[in-house]
């Protein structure tokens, strides 16, 4: 703070008041300089992280009048349509919460919404994350962590909406309990012990209370604060722009510009909550009535996150195992385990089976534009395709009778199309992605086409193309080509004898992998600059290590891990070559 | 993901926002500060006023604006709250309007406010910053190490192996101790899974009246019913196992059931009184309740994920993923004439679990 900017008096105390006992005013400067990219798609995590904050706050407010009880209770509240009706009293309490607290609707009904915002905002969010190539080294941990938080948002969610012991959620319940007793060997063990006996017992309730109130929400806390500290320390990631690079990060500092927009983002994401909570009717708890394990509202959905796990219910054929007097119940055991188990576990592995392929093991920070990976876009398609008819398939009943068509009909094509959808979706999504690829190539080498056509003294006429802007360009430019393991008559040495990796089973399904890779379109020939982002300062090091970790890949010689050469010249290799592009 | 590719002039005086591209360093960036590495080395101020004062100063009244409008929407939510009833639903339902629209006003109109704020009023700055590699230097890393062996050294852990395992040792009952203490939280499954609460003589009653059938208050042929066993109206722990479904089938129509009696598949036609018979309420799929029957194909349906049983034919599944038929309650006639339990059902009812067989 120079001393011409006046800084008020007060505030000045309190500075010096705060530094003279914890010092630090040098690293919160820092703090406040750091820089944050601006771009639409990363705040799909600040939706997230705001929907959890209140869902926090809603909750508190929830938790001060709901009773976690399965006592019963003779009913004599406001709602008149359900007077002198037995009910447990955490239903009882969420019909006052509804009907007798000021406010305590909207609450309600803000609580749920925000919860299935949060889960969508981290899906999109994850899908940013993916299709970006976020998750690379060094976050890889992080996309660990985000795939834990989803899977604790869904069971939080599922206990949350379990909570009020309305009809809806008790069938919801009893869905969970019949999945639990299917797991083989410790089952039924896990459903007594959970539910203190048969269902339903009459500890559900408030079992499912203290973790939906304390236990869950705690290690999200925890998770989403190791999940910030480890994006501050390893920065953000940009999109390819001109002057972004891997070694350094363009955008606007922290204070005074990232705080006001992360600020007014707080409160958009708290207003289109309320306004869903004002306009939009969730879980009308009093219209389903109490529980009673007999009755089942026919047009039961639970909430969208949870469809997938219902339409993988809906679609599993009737198989079942008996052996040595033991039943496994795979029409069970399958929809429960298998898809989620499909999404998530492919999501956790694929960062190392990407390296794996591609023998890629440096740092990225500069993103990748989907089209430019073509295989990794082409997967995730692929996996959104498997996830969407799964969760198609959970409205079965909705989709056929919208349709007018039978439902075992509407069944039938979704377990169909859940093995050729994605398929499909692979292939067509990577030509489509060649495709806009080979439309880049060309653009960058022609440039634009202007639509004004002149004719030559020749007579010929010719349309006048205007080449791209130097921001379009540097963005084209961001293209990294992955490397080809050295194989075929690279890696065959004079001898004839192939190099290591392509050898046994896993060596020649990871040359397949790496071919996959291989398949881009290279970016024309000569126009060299602009290439590698990042070959300037620091980022040397990284393209020499990478070179390395390459070569030590065939050799199988050099250590995998070189030390950082920070003043070594790269020489820059012919960019048409399958050069070591990828590195930077 | 949108990642287009900006086409057409840009014009500089306004920047052509890109979306796919982190805001472009545009013409009108007031500074654009370069520094070298945070530890600043000769910074560049950042810039008191934006470039354009005119088109700031009417973004500041419209900001103040949006600032006066949630104010206003904050009182009205007082007010809101004060002035309206809650009780009946159309009460409650003006209220939850009122105080969202309030609300909602107040928070969109805070948003704009501060988004306007540090897009239109303050200067627009971009700066950079430097990325270090994650890995440390090897220099910190081999200091690292040298002091990590030295002092795994000085703590004598390796050279010791009897400290080391006795520690170990001493660990793993602790370790065990919180699986342990969750031993309480419910009774073993045992044999309860494989019983319901129905008993040789158990009057069905029907659900929801309580009243006790006889088959000629039941014969309308095509017609389901839910019944219940006796004295269990209020139990909803044997409820939940022991809801059964009647159904009433024209003479001829119903063929020979089948079931399983103790492993075996029995013909239970004499289980069936007058052409009804009794099914388990509880899908064997996991375990909703199935509620849905179609006269003409003799189909129960079971709404959670459509398992279809023929209600005519021992009610063995026809479609769907349940992988067993719903076990069949053995019927008979008291002395009354009224519709009981000749038996308990022979088998599991509900969901299938691994001690099942
Ligand atoms: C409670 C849930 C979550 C919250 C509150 C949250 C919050 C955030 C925020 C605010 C950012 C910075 C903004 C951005 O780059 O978009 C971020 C970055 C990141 N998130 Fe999440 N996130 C959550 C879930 C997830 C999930 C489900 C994944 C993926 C499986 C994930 C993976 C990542 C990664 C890898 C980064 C670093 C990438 C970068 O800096 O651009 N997060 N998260
Ligand atoms: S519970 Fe009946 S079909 Fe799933």
């Amino acid at each position: 703070m120079s001393d011409d900017v006046h800084v008020p008096g007060a505030l000045r105390g309190l500075g010096n008041w705060v530094d003279e006992r914890f010092g630090g005013a040098g690293y919160v400067r820092t703090l406040m300089k750091k820089v944050f990219p601006d771009h639409w798609s990363f705040f799909l995590g600040e939706i997230a992280l705001y929907s959890f904050v209140i869902l926090l706050l809603t909750g508190t407010f929830l938790s001060l009048f709901f009773v976690p009880s399965m006592n019963d209770v003779v009913y004599h509240g406001s709602y008149i349509k359900l007077n002198g009706l037995r009910m447990s009293e955490a239903y009882a309490s969420t019909l006052r919460i509804s009907f007798d607290v000021r406010g305590g609707l909207l609450i309600r009904q803000i609580h749920h919404w925000a919860a299935d915002i949060f889960m969508v905002a981290i899906t999109v969010h994850m899908l940013r994350i993916f299709f970006t190539g976020a998750y690379r080294k060094p976050r890889e941990v992080n996309w660990l962590i985000g795939i834990i938080l989803f899977s604790l948002g869904l069971i939080e969610g599922l206990f949350g909406y379990s909570l009020p012991d309305d009809q809806l959620s008790g069938a919801g319940l009893r869905i969970f309990e019949g999945v639990l007793q299917g797991i083989p060997i410790v089952g039924t063990y896990l459903a007594y012990f959970l539910f203190g006996g048969g269902f339903p017992g009459n500890d559900i309730v408030p079992r499912m209370y203290i973790i939906h109130v304390l236990l869950i929400p705690g290690l999200i806390l925890a998770l989403v604060t190791a999940h910030l500290l480890i994006m501050f320390h390893q920065k953000h990631t940009a999109m390819p722009a001109k002057d972004q690079t891997d070694t350094h990060e363009l955008g606007q500092p922290f204070f005074p510009y990232f705080i006001a927009k992360t600020t007014a983002w707080l409160f958009f994401v708290f207003a289109a909550l309320a306004i869903l909570a004002t306009f939009a009717q969730i879980n009308p708890i009093w219209q389903y009535g109490p529980y009673t394990p007999l009755a089942i509202s026919s047009a039961s959905q639970p909430d969208w996150y949870m469809g997938i796990l219902e339409g993988a219910l809906r679609m599993m054929p009737a198989w079942e195992i008996n052996f040595l007097g033991h039943t496994l119940s795979l029409s069970v055991l399958i929809p429960f385990a298998l898809p989620l188990g499909i999404i998530l576990g492919g999501a956790a592995f694929w960062p190392w089976f990407e390296k794996w392929a591609t023998g890629d093991n440096s740092e990225h920070h500069v993103l990748d534009r989907p089209r430019n990976a073509a295989v990794r876009t082409s997967i995730g398609i692929a996996v959104v395709v498997f996830y969407g008819v799964l969760w198609a398939e959970g409205a079965n009943d909705v989709i056929a009778n919208k349709l007018q068509i039978p439902l075992y009909t509407v069944t039938w094509i979704s377990r169909v199309l859940v093995i050729v959808g994605p398929i499909l979706a692979y292939f067509a999504t990577k030509r489509i992605c060649i495709g806009l690829q080979r439309k880049d190539a060309e653009l960058l080498e022609h440039g634009l086409e202007t639509g004004i056509i002149v004719q030559r003294p020749n007579g010929e006429f010719e349309e006048i193309h205007r080449p791209v802007s130097e921001e379009a360009r540097a963005v084209l430019e961001a293209k990294k080509v992955p490397l080809a393991l050295p194989v075929g008559a690279a890696a065959v040495d004079e001898n004839g004898v192939s190099a290591p990796q392509a050898r046994g089973l896993m060596g020649k399904m990871r040359v397949r992998a790496n071919q996959a890779f291989l398949e881009t379109i290279p970016l024309p020939a000569g126009d060299g600059h602009g290439h590698g982002n990042g070959h300037e300062g620091n980022g040397h090091g990284e393209v020499e290590g990478g070179g390395q970790e390459h070569a030590a890949v065939g050799a199988s010689t050099a250590p995998a891990e070189l030390d950082r050469l920070p003043d070594a010249q790269p020489q820059r290799p012919d960019p048409g070559a399958a050069g070591d592009e990828s590195e930077s | 993901m949108s990642d287009e590719v900006p086409e057409g002039e840009q014009s500089p005086a306004r920047p052509h926002r890109v979306i796919g591209t982190p805001l472009p360093v545009p013409s009108s960036v007031d500074v654009a500060e370069r520094e070298s590495d945070s530890a600043a080395t000769g910074r560049e101020k950042m810039p008191a006023d934006p470039a354009d004062p005119v088109s700031a100063k009417r973004a500041e009244r419209i900001v103040a604006a949006c600032f006066i409008v949630a104010f206003i929407a904050g009182i009205g939510f007082i007010a809101a709250y004060v002035g309206l009833e809650v009780g009946p639903l159309d009460a409650v339902l003006r209220s939850n309007l009122a105080l969202g629209l309030s609300l909602s006003v107040a928070l969109t109109a805070l948003g704009l406010g501060s988004l306007l704020w540090v897009r239109r009023v303050m200067p627009n700055v971009e700066t950079a910053e430097q990325r270090h590699p994650m890995r440390s230097p090897s220099k910190d890393r081999e200091a690292f190490q040298e002091y990590f062996a030295e002092a795994t050294e000085t703590s004598q852990f390796v050279k010791r192996p009897l400290l080391r395992r006795t520690l170990m040792l001493a660990t793993l009952p602790l370790a065990a101790i919180p699986i342990v203490v969750l031993r309480d939280l419910g009774p073993l499954p045992g044999t309860s899974l494989r019983y319901t609460v129905w008993k040789r003589g158990t009057r069905a009653v029907v659900y929801g009246t309580n009243r006790p059938l006889t088959p000629a208050e039941f014969n309308t042929p095509g017609s389901m019913i839910t019944v219940i066993p006796e004295g269990y109206e209020d139990d909803q722990d044997a409820l939940a196992k022991a809801g059964v479904i009647l159904i009433k089938f024209a003479p001829g129509e119903l063929h020979i059931p089948t079931n399983y009696n103790g492993g075996t598949l029995v013909s239970t036609m004499n289980w069936t009184v007058d052409n009804i018979v009794a099914y388990s309420k509880i899908c064997t799929h996991v375990g909703c309740p199935v509620a849905l029957y179609e006269q003409t194909t003799h189909h129960i349906l079971c709404p959670c994920h459509q398992s279809t049983f023929d209600a005519a034919n021992g009610a063995n599944v026809i479609f769907g993923p349940a992988a067993r038929a719903l076990p069949q309650l053995p019927l008979t006639l008291n002395s009354q004439g009224q519709l009981v339990a000749a038996s308990d059902f022979t088998q599991p009812v509900g969901p299938s679990f691994w001690e099942r067989g």
